[in-house]
This record gives structure tokens, sequence and C-alpha cells, in this order.
């Protein structure tokens, strides 16, 4: 049984999105797990990674290692980053990864399949859209985890997303790489969402909620992009 | 009846742009882009259906891959060998380094046959070498007998799609097109009338050739088979009916064994049109006294396949055989069409084959970035590509030519931030003061130019809280 998690919060939780954060923090304590924050974490690396820079990728895998070789359990609030770590770090290390992409594990990951957990005692009032992240649906599989979780809080209203598989089309830097596309995807993505009559669209990922969220402000359309740890925490 | 130059066909000849440059004028045309919505939808769900009936897909898919490996791995020795079984069965054999020596090896063996037009079988190792300018300049008239690379060839367009190259047009369109060239008045848009328009125009046309031209859709080294799938069977008639055949096939298209075809032929049409058969499957071996076409040409590409090789990390993207499943699930491609990625191959299989078949150089460096990274194509791909993999590495090579930009900087600056707790946290602090004026109730509505700009031309940006995670978890931890 494991009782006490390193977390590793992201870039990009830790700069913009600190809500999401100590949410995790939140439903992992209640569920009696201690919660460790080693501060000398910084970035996974996917974003260069995946822009085409292998070199700071690989340093910033071994800089993650270093950081988070002593701990049994290490949980991302992100699906995209738990999938760099887990389905990447044994390539860009070539495998001396100590471990830690196997003890790596995206929150609904953990709470599912670690712990065994659905109903994590939160309880929330509202209608819900859950968008499957890329990452997370593909290449980290977490399968209906997020779903099941969400099926467990009491006041959750689930309604369909269409065509919930499709990218949001964010993508990193493709979003302002290839700006007019990403934005073409955005439009469809959202007009699901409105379809759906959600009050909230909930994801595994900061960063595509940020592009989601970002594209509903500007549209003026007043439903709430909220993190799957925010739902659980409350 | 050959298509006028037309100002379609002067678009199709300008200096291809980027696919960012490019993407705007296909997302403009909301017709075409409604034509594709339709068709790709309709074929990936059909493809989705057909594919879970097989018990063994995944079983198909993983030997697939390997045959192709195999076959990729030992690629001279196969090639020496199909070179040697096409010769005993009768054929010829020619090798072709680039476009340019495949094209002037088809205009000499038409030009020895004393003859101006030829038939071709849908083919896209032709598009991809142009070998229809190049017969055109040569006073040669190749007609497309596929019925949509007809319609294109008609429109003096370039296809649009692997398997679909007229996707982007409309029975409307069609008939217009049909009645204009053909001289049919009164036709009328029902499917029957147009294929019936182009059949009379195409019989005419079998009947008449005595030269055909094909791709090759595999071919067995160990008995010299060429194999060619399709639909409309136009592809069996410029097999058997002309006197000679030339068969133009990219040397990554041969397989170590006929009984390899088995695996194959599960995998491509259900993959392909989401059919569980293919309807029309022609294999000839050599050439057979009084049977079919009495001479065929086998002509060998490279075209940059060589190059792919030699990279281990690219290399698996000349597995594919071509059918098209990565681009109907592409959510990039579903935007903007195939014209964007100025290349026979788009989507995702093109992202990563055109790049590498050319050197990473020139328009085709910008289309490893034209993706999201959403791995749908890898999900669907018979034979295991993985292609978001392949992207990232083709990011890399094109990252390591260019020299960097605002973003390349951006990002080097980044990393050595992130290399360290203080630089990390200074970054943040920076990031939080820089946009203190610009921002307004925790947003930035406003960007500069650049890719700030390019992000706020369709989304609002948070602005950063007044305390990171990481200030918070230490005030909490001095209030424990």
């Amino acid at each position: 049984m494991v009782e006490r998690v390193a977390l590793f919060v992201t870039c990009l939780a830790d700069t913009l999105y600190p809500d999401v954060g100590k949410a995790t923090v939140t439903v992992l304590e209640r569920l009696g797990i201690e919660v460790v924050f080693p501060g000398e974490q910084t970035c996974c690396g996917q974003m260069h990674g995946n822009s085409g820079y292998p070199g700071e990728a690989v340093a910033l895998a071994r800089r993650f290692v270093d950081v988070f070789d002593g701990f049994d359990a290490i949980v991302t609030p992100s699906g995209s980053c738990a999938a760099q770590v887990r389905e990447h770090f044994g390539d860009l290390l070539d495998g001396n990864d100590r471990g830690v992409p196997a003890r790596t594990w995206e929150l609904s990951q953990f709470l599912t399949g670690v712990l065994a957990r659905e109903d994590v005692g939160s309880t929330f009032e509202g209608t819900v859209a859950y968008h499957p992240t890329c990452h997370s649906l593909r290449l980290l599989r977490v399968g209906d985890a997020p779903l099941r979780l969400l099926q467990a809080v009491p006041g959750v209203e689930l309604v369909e997303l269409p065509d919930a598989e499709e990218c949001c089309g964010f993508g990193g830097t493709f979003a302002v790489k290839n700006a007019d596309v990403s934005a073409a995807m955005l439009d469809e993505k959202i007009a699901a969402i409105t379809a759906s009559g959600a009050e909230c669209v909930c994801a595994c990922d900061s960063s595509c909620l940020m592009h989601i969220g970002g594209g509903l402000r500007r549209r003026g359309i007043a439903v709430r992009p909220v993190h799957l740890a925010e739902i659980l925490a409350s | 009846m050959n298509a006028p130059r037309s100002d379609a066909a002067a678009a199709r000849d300008a200096r291809p742009e980027s696919f960012p440059r490019a993407a705007p004028a296909a997302l403009a045309n909301q017709q075409v882009r409604a034509n594709i919505r339709h068709a790709t939808t309709t074929i990936r769900r059909k493809r989705a259906g057909v594919v879970a009936e097989v018990p063994d897909w995944e079983l198909l898919r993983i030997a697939g891959s390997a045959i192709k490996d195999e076959a990729l791995a030992s690629l001279d020795s196969v090639l020496v060998e199909l070179e040697e079984s096409v010769r005993a069965a009768g054929g010829a054999v020619h090798w072709a380094r680039d476009a340019a020596e495949a094209n002037e090896i088809v205009v000499g063996l038409i030009r020895a046959e004393g003859v101006d037009e030829v038939v071709k079988v849908k083919s896209l190792a032709t598009d991809e070498i142009r070998l229809n300018e190049a017969l055109e300049g040569a006073g040669i008239r190749p007609i497309e007998t596929d019925l949509a690379e007809l319609i294109v060839q008609l429109a003096g367009e370039r296809p649009s799609h692997l398997l679909v190259p007229a996707i982007h047009k409309n029975r409307r369109e069609i008939r217009d097109l049909f009645s204009d060239r053909f001289g049919l008045p009164g036709l009328t848009d029902e499917p029957v009338e147009l294929a019936e328009a182009a059949r009379l125009h195409l019989r005419e046309a079998f009947l008449r050739s005595r030269v055909a031209i094909s791709g090759a859709n595999f071919a067995a080294a160990d008995t010299g088979t060429i194999c060619v799938i399709e639909s409309e069977g136009n592809g069996r008639m410029c097999t058997t009916l002309p006197e000679v055949l030339i068969t133009v096939m990219g040397i990554e298209k041969a397989i170590p064994r006929f009984r390899d075809l088995e695996v194959f032929l599960q995998l491509l049409p259900r993959s392909s049109t989401g059919e569980r058969m293919n309807p029309y499957t022609s294999l000839w071996t050599g050439v057979r006294d009084g049977d079919g076409p009495q001479r065929f040409h086998l002509v060998l590409l490279d075209a940059g396949r060589t190059r792919v090789l030699a990279d281990p990390a690219g290399r698996p993207a000349l597995r594919c055989i071509r059918c098209s499943a990565c681009i109907n699930v592409c959510p990039v491609y579903r935007q903007t069409g195939g014209h964007a990625y100025h290349s026979p191959y788009a989507g995702p299989i093109g992202a990563i084959l055109a790049p590498q078949l050319a050197g990473e150089t020139g328009a085709v460096a910008s289309l490893p970035f034209a993706s999201s990274l959403c791995g749908a194509c890898y999900d669907v791909c018979p034979v295991l590509i993985d292609i978001p993999s392949i992207l990232v590495h083709e990011r890399g090579k094109v990252v390591a030519h260019e020299r960097p930009g605002v973003e390349g900087r951006s990002l080097k600056l980044l990393g050595k931030a992130f290399a360290t707790r203080a630089g990390y946290e200074r970054a943040q602090r920076l990031g939080r003061s820089l946009q203190r004026p610009v921002a307004r109730d925790g947003w930035i509505t406003h960007f500069p130019p650049g890719p700030l700009g390019a992000w706020g031309r369709s989304r609002d940006l948070p602005a950063f809280p007044a305390q990171t995670f990481r200030e918070w978890w230490e005030s909490r931890d001095q209030r424990t």
C-alpha cells in the first residue's frame, strides 16, 4: 500500500494553475496519503521533446529522474506530462531511467489503479462534459478511469460530449506554429462542448483546458473549464 | 480533350508554400472542408466497423509491420531477387535513382513503341515523380483511368487524398466538369449518369491505347509477381488490354514472398476503403503468350527512399501500404484537406514521408509541425508506424538545420532556465512581472506579434496568478 507520494505538479500548473496542484494535494491527503513536494522539480521536458529539441528534453528528463528517484510513487495531474515520463523517458535516457517512469502516475490512474478507489469523498453540483485529452487517451491509455471517478461524485451529472475523442487543437507549439488550423480544430471542439449543454468541461490536462478555456472566454461562452482534480477536491 | 491550362493548373505549379502559409486558403474554402469532413467521417466509420470484426486484427498489424521490416532490412537482396524473378518471367527491370531518371526511362519506353498516348492506373509513385508532366512535355498524352484521378486530371488539379484523389469535389462540381469536357450539356449529377459518362470516355481509351502505365501496391520478390489493388476495374483494363505494360514502383513496395500477400490483402482494404475485400486485385507475373500485355517493364524508383532507409528512427515510414487510414482520422487533414501539404503524400503519413524523401528541405520541412501529435494516426495504422514519434524525430532534424526563430530562441532559453531550480523560479517571477501591465481580471487578451500573437488571434490566455503553487506550498509548510 502506497502511503507517501511525491507530487509532480508540472511547470504549467505550478505557474498558471496552482489551484490544480492544491486540489491534487487535497484529494490525496483526504485519502490518507502523505504528499511531498520536491522543490527541485521544474519541467518534464515534453515541450522541448515534442518541438524538436531533444537535447533539452534529455537534460530535463535526467533532472526529473534525479529529483524523483527516491520516491516509490510520483503523482501528477497531467496526462501528457505523465505520458512524457512513462512513454518517452526510456528512449530519451537509453533506458537509464532508474525505474522512475514506471513509478510515475497520472492522478486518475493512481487513484483507480494503484489505490483502487473511485469514490474519493467529493461532492460537486453541475453538468459536466468530459474531454479525454489525446495523450491521456492514446499515449497513456487511461481508458475510462477519469469517467469512473466522475461518475462516483454525487452531484456530477455527466453529459455526452459529441466526438469527444477529437483533439482540441492545442498540441503545444502547434497552437502557435499552425495557429489557423489549431483555431479551426478548437472551433469544432467548442461547438461540441456548446452542443453538449454542459456547465463545465472537464479534462486531465491543464494545457488542453488552457486552450479550450482561452477559446471559450474569447468567444464569450460561459462554460467553465475545470480540471478533474478540482472536481474531485470539492 | 486535354485540360486547358487553367488558373488551377498555374496554381498547382507555383512554388510550394509552407503548410501554415497554405492552410488559410484551404480553411477559407467551406465547400471543400464540408466535402472532406463528410467523406472522411464516412470512411473512418466504415473502417472502424470492419476492423472490429477481425478477432486477430492486432496480430495482423504486427505481422504486417514485421514483414515490411524484414523486407526493408534486406532490401538490397530482396530487390535483386525481385529483378531476377521478373526477368525469369519475361519482364524487363529498370532502376531509377530519382524522378528525372524514372521519367526518362518511361518516356524512352513509350517512344520505342511509337505511340503518343497511354492509359494509366491510379498510382502515387507516378504522381510523386510528376510523370504526367514529363509525358506531356514529350508529346505523350497520359489518360488517367481511375475515376477520381480522371476528374482531377480533367480539372487540371492535383489529387488531395491518397485514396480518394477528388475528395475535395462534390457531385455538382463533377457534373459541371464532365459536361464541359465531354460535351454533354444534358448531364445530371446522378452518380449512375456520371459514372456512365466516364465509362464511355474511358472504354474508347482502353481499346485504343497500346501502352499502359501502373504503379504497384506490392511486388513479391520470390515470384516476381506485381499486385495492384483497386475498386473500379479500370486498373484491370489497363493491366490486361494494352500490348505493353510499364509499372513504376517505389523500391519499398517489394515484399519477400508471394505468401506475404495474405497478410496485406486483409489489412489494406479494411484500413483504406473500409471494405472486407477490395473489388479488384490484379496479380501478374512477367508476360504470357497470347494473354495480356506481351511486353512488361518494371521501373524501380529510389527517389530518396534509400536516404529514409539509412535513418533507423525514420525508416518505419517506408512500411506504409498507402491505405490512408491515418489521413481519414487526422484532425489537421480534416480541416485543410490535402492540397495544403503540397505533396502527393498528405496527412500524417505525408508529414513524415514527404520531408524524409526530400531531405527535410524546402516547404515540406514545415510538414512535421503540421500535427498536434494527437496520436489518432498511430492507432489506426495497419503496419504500426508510430507516426507521432517520427514527426517528433523529423522536427528535431528540421530544427537542427534551421536558424532559430523567436520560438527556437525561447525554447533554448527556457531549457536553460529549467535546468536549475533558481533559474526556473526566476523565469516564473519574470513572467509574472512582464505580464502585469497587460493582464486584466486574470486574463490576457491583447498580445504582441509573434508566437503570442498567433495564440491570441483566437484565444485568451490566463494571467499568472499572484502565487505559484510552490509559493503556496512553502507558505503552507511554514504554517504547519
